[in-house]
């Protein structure tokens, strides 16, 4: 971390950018070696993945060095008109969008195709940090959380009608947000991990099982402490709670969930072998990066992502093109550069003197980290197949474009943090 | 600024932390631990195909082909990777039903569902071509090329022979060399020759794709290696004498073989009935193998080589050779022939004719019974020794010849024939004091002498040679630089000086070229051809019609044997076959009347298989017959017969 004046007029950290430019040439090295056709091999065109993502980096950077001039009082300004506009996107998509693999999730503006949730996730995120930040000073309550909870309800429920779950999904990561800034308790993140734990359980085994099991547990707890009228009490609510959850559980699994959502969970949970057919990608993904061993196949050596063995292997899978031909040994490179990135991330949100700057870097963070996790976690199997980008690997304009914004606000904030802002 | 929950932070970091490291543990897992992925990464894109050697082309003698390749394709299938495919599309274009796409599937199945097996064998070019731009669709199928044998002129399938996918006991036995899908040449030149011809199996390690496309080689090769093609072989054969010898020996149960003397090469190699070689090639080979082992004509028998007959005149040849070189017999030996010889207690051994006094050349042109009949009397009872063992000397001599033993042709199950030794008939006899009167008939090559077509025209070859022959073989030269086994450049000397040929050699010119030889209607215009005919004696029906020449008379160029089955004299059947292929082979024109040639194309003595029940005693006594006058157990029968040789001549 280098903390020297510049054109700017603050400090950058240019570490923060080595990463992020660092994860960038990976993507883009990779998507050449997805996309790679070993009958044709081609120099750098435009009409291939790689030659398009090294035009969308090139703007990325030309993007960034503009967030990098801009007053960062101006996010702050923007935000509800950015939020409002990214709304009506929303809005506009649904209507007027195109429907690419079951989302109706784009809309083409000549050559180029806009992503709205992409930028629903960057408004969002100002938008909240400004809401909380004005409230930073007062004991968190229930009201701001509601409010705060809000701003995110909106986007999450119009990107659901696209319906583009995974998008929908990273909102929630912004949880994270609520408990840093003391809306949440400890407790709260507590019960929502039981929750999870509850609901995967539910999913695997039948239902009155779980509850009779969760009736004995109880029960136990309720003799064990039978003096203590409250611990009674709570464990009977603690019991009726679960119960009712559990049962929830398993009628949003039958009856909300899209069947070929219900597969992919039923996929990962080990409940059905299904190799042919939607346990194909998972499989074939698995089968990749596992075949990469301890240093890989080696740059375009890599037969499983070369020939197409795995499904969308420049986006979604792109981590399955890293595991074969860089092994563990790059896959941990790769992980490492994510963590770092990530706990550099919250360094600098901690360090903002603003509260909306610090919201903000939680919101960043939450985000990145939502999707690195859900991504590289579906690669190997271990949360269901959701359809997210992984942060600057990825091939896409958008995504590469609304991760790259979403980083270099922060640090413009941060190269300016010991402004007034 | 910070707000009261600043230390909240750890507990986010330590959760990013957390999940990182919950990555990596199962990335570690997944790369470093579990080698599964590795395996079925290489199952999905690795496909190894067996690149199948070309078999070795076989030419004839003046370079055109007996026997080439053509491309077939199996299709191939790996039960497990078999997706969801359109079957019935599948079964269209392949041409099978459902039932039959069942059978062959789960026959895969079971065999491995992980490696692949042919799901169905050598489909045309055509098929093929079809069956090529749909094949993506059928995951978990692909073509593998493979080649077969083809027989441009369908001629030659027993000196050929075919080729089988090898047995397991072929596999054990090549010490792995063998693979199952692999072929083996079973018999004839395929079979003696494998070695050569088969060549050396390659593999290709490619990667195919998603959709079960070929992408390139496995690590640009590297474990590639390179199918080598068999050695072609030249043989020796003349195919234009071959097909002439088939074409005239059709519907006719026979053989023909023909020499050429100066290097023992076989010309011509005929066992009729023949049958098309093409049947033994293809999805029908089964059914046609099957339809050929039933035939009750067996043509499947290679006749020149394994039928074994009983000789006839040739023998006469071979008597007079040897016991003039015994020194018991010369130029100038007369006999008096009175219509017969006269041995034992009023046995006679009858001539067709009454010749009087005669010489050597004279029996010789006559075939005269009687004359020979004291040629062996004098070999054996007037050596100032016992019979018996001058009967043992007469033997060894006459087996240089290559009588009643292997001539080690170039093809496997080849028949030594027989002359029995002189303990067989002192046990027969029950006593060591027989003399020529006991076994008489040996003396004009019939009774419990046998020999095969080969040996037959080996024996001219020796004649035509005056004295020697070389190891008769069906391949001139192998591969690319022609290399000449050694062993069949060695000349075999049969122990007869020269000059004891001439009189031979003079009364069998006066066979065929003097006006009322028993062969002068097949004389050759220009040609001094040296014949004899014959009539083997079959004591199961008609007797077998010999004919047998060189030619020309100084300086042959060809020998040839030719025995038609159960056709009576050989003059007017085996003759002019003989005559025919001599001409075609010097001069390469027949000029053999047309209605002689009519009358042998027309000449049939197969059995019909719809009588089957009626004839199958005789087919299997005919089949059998060379076994069971071999049989020396079988004594009854040889009596019988021997008496019904005695009565015959020719």
């Amino acid at each position: 971390m280098t903390n020297q004046r510049n054109i700017f007029g603050g400090n950058i950290d240019w570490v923060t950018i080595l990463i992020w430019f660092c994860l960038c040439i990976i993507g883009w090295f990779n998507i050449h070696a997805a996309v790679f056709d070993p009958e044709h091999p081609s120099i750098v065109s435009l009409n291939t993945n790689y030659g398009r993502q090294f035009i969308f980096i090139i703007a990325s950077m030309i993007t960034a060095f503009f967030i990098m001039m801009i007053d960062s009082k101006f996010f702050n300004y923007i935000s509800p008109v950015f939020y409002g506009i990214t709304l009506l996107l929303l809005v506009l998509v649904l209507l007027v969008g195109q429907n690419v693999g079951g989302n109706q999730a784009w809309i083409s503006i000549g050559a180029f195709k806009l992503q709205p949730s992409e930028f629903a996730k960057l408004s969002s995120c100002l938008l909240l940090a400004r809401y909380l930040g004005d409230y930073t000073n007062k004991t968190p309550n229930f009201k701001t959380l509601f409010f705060g909870a809000l701003i995110l309800l909106a986007p999450v429920c119009l990107i659901m009608l696209q319906p583009d779950t995974g998008s929908a999904m990273t909102f929630f990561s912004l949880v994270f947000v609520f408990y840093r800034e003391g809306y949440i308790s400890g407790q709260l993140l507590l019960f929502a991990l039981l929750c999870i734990i509850l609901f995967i359980l539910s999913l695997l085994f039948s239902e009155w099982y779980i509850i009779g099991t969760l009736f004995v547990l109880c029960a136990l707890g309720a003799f064990l402490f039978r003096r203590n009228r409250k611990a009674i009490s709570s464990a009977i609510i603690l019991f009726v709670a679960s119960a009712v959850f559990v049962l929830f559980v398993d009628f949003a699994y039958n009856h909300i969930l899209q069947p070929h959502q219900r597969h992919r969970i039923d996929v990962v949970l080990g409940k059905i072998d299904d190799p042919r057919g939607k346990g194909y990608n998972l499989r074939q993904s698995k089968i990749a990066i596992g075949s990469g061993q301890l240093f890989g196949k080696g740059y375009l050596q890599g037969t499983q992502t070369k020939y197409n063995f795995v499904p969308e292997q420049s986006t979604d899978f792109i981590f399955c093109t890293v595991g074969e031909e860089w092994g563990f040994v790059g896959s941990m490179v790769v992980v490492s550069l994510y963590l770092a990135l990530l706990l550099k991330v919250i360094q600098i949100a901690e360090r903002q003197r603003t509260s909306f700057a610090r919201v903000y870097g939680y919101c960043v963070a939450s985000i990145f980290f939502f999707h690195f996790f859900i991504n590289i976690g579906m690669t190997i199997g271990i949360v269901p197949v959701i359809g997210i980008p992984l942060p600057f690997l990825s091939y896409g304009g958008s995504s590469l474009l609304s991760f790259t914004v979403l980083l270099f606000i922060l640090l413009r904030f941060d190269s300016n943090r010991k402004g007034l802002v | 600024m910070n707000n009261g929950f600043f230390a909240r932070r750890y507990v986010i970091q330590g959760i990013f932390i957390a999940v990182a490291l919950l990555l990596a543990i199962r990335l570690f897992y997944l790369q470093v631990i579990d080698d599964s992925y590795l395996l079925s990464a290489n199952n999905n894109v690795l496909r190894k195909m067996v690149v199948y050697p070309a078999r070795g082309v076989i030419l004839d003698r003046n370079g055109k082909i007996l026997v080439q390749n053509e491309p077939v394709y199996d299709l191939m299938v790996v039960p497990r990777e078999v997706g969801n495919i359109d079957t019935l599309e599948l079964c269209r274009l392949i041409d099978i039903d459902l039932e039959g796409f069942r059978k062959r599937f789960n026959k895969a199945k079971s065999f491995s569902p992980y490696r692949e097996s042919v799901f169905e064998k050598q489909l045309s070019s055509q098929t093929y071509a079809r069956l090529q731009e749909k094949l993506f669709q059928f995951r978990g199928f692909y073509v593998q090329n493979r080649t077969v044998r083809s027989y441009p002129d369908s001629i030659a399938g027993q000196f050929l022979g075919y080729i089988n996918e090898v047995n397991d006991k072929d596999i054990e036995r090549s010490n792995g060399f063998y693979r199952p899908g692999d072929y083996i040449g079973v018999s004839g030149v395929e079979r003696a020759y494998e070695e050569m011809l088969r060549g050396q199996r390659g593999v290709q390690n490619l990667m195919v794709d998603a959709l079960n496309r070929p992408k390139g080689h496995y690590m640009d090769g590297k474990y590639d290696t390179l199918a080598r093609a068999g050695e072609g072989l030249v043989s020796s054969l003349d195919l234009e004498v071959q097909k002439l010898a088939e074409r005239f020996l059709k519907n006719k149960r026979g053989a023909a073989v023909a020499i050429e003397p100066s290097t023992g090469e076989i010309l011509a190699f005929v066992s009729s009935p023949s049958y098309d070689p093409n049947l033994l090639v293809g999805r029908e080979k089964g059914n046609n193998y099957m339809k050929l082992l039933n035939d009750p004509n067996k043509p499947m028998f290679i006749r020149p080589i394994q039928a074994q007959y009983s000789p006839g005149s040739v023998f006469k040849v071979v008597s007079a050779l040897v016991a003039q070189q015994a020194g018991m017999l010369n130029e100038k030996t007369i006999f008096y022939c009175g219509g017969g010889y006269h041995y034992g207690r009023g046995h006679v051994m009858r001539c067709m004719h009454v010749d009087g006094s005669i010489n050597l050349i004279q029996a010789i042109q006559h075939s005269c019974n009687t004359y020979f009949g004291y040629t062996y009397a004098t070999m054996l009872d007037k050596r100032k020794m016992k019979p018996e063992k001058a009967y043992s000397l007469w033997r060894e001599a006459v087996m240089k010849f290559g009588i009643a033993r292997d001539l080690e042709i170039d093809l496997p199950n080849e028949r030594k024939g027989l002359l029995p030794t002189a303990d067989f008939y002192t046990k027969r006899f029950g006593n060591a004091n027989w003399t020529s009167s006991f076994n008489i008939s040996n003396s004009i090559g019939q009774g419990e002498v046998e020999i095969t077509v080969l040996q037959m025209a080996n024996i001219m070859a020796i004649v035509a040679n005056r004295g020697y022959y070389y190891r008769p073989h069906l391949i001139k030269s192998i591969g690319e630089d022609h290399v000449i086994k050694k062993e069949f450049t060695e000349k075999i000397d049969v122990g007869v000086e020269e000059r004891y040929f001439e009189p031979v050699i003079e009364g069998m010119s006066r066979v065929v070229n003097v006006p009322g030889g028993t062969g002068y209607s097949v004389r050759i215009p220009g040609i001094e051809m040296c014949g004899k005919t014959g009539t083997a004696q079959n004591p199961h029906g008609k007797d077998h019609a010999v004919f047998f020449a060189f030619a020309p008379r100084e300086n042959p160029k060809i020998a040839v044997a030719v025995l038609v089955e159960n056709m009576g004299f050989g003059g007017s059947w085996a003759g002019p076959i003989a005559s025919m292929m001599i001409e075609q082979y010097l001069k390469d024109t027949i000029t053999m009347p047309k209605a002689i040639q009519e009358r042998v194309l027309n000449g049939n003595n197969l059995y019909v298989p719809e009588e089957e029940k009626s004839t199958s005693g005789t087919v299997a006594a005919v089949q059998n017959k060379s076994k069971q006058t071999n049989r020396q157990k079988d004594t009854t029968n040889q009596q019988a017969s021997l008496k019904a040789v005695l009565n015959k001549n020719d």
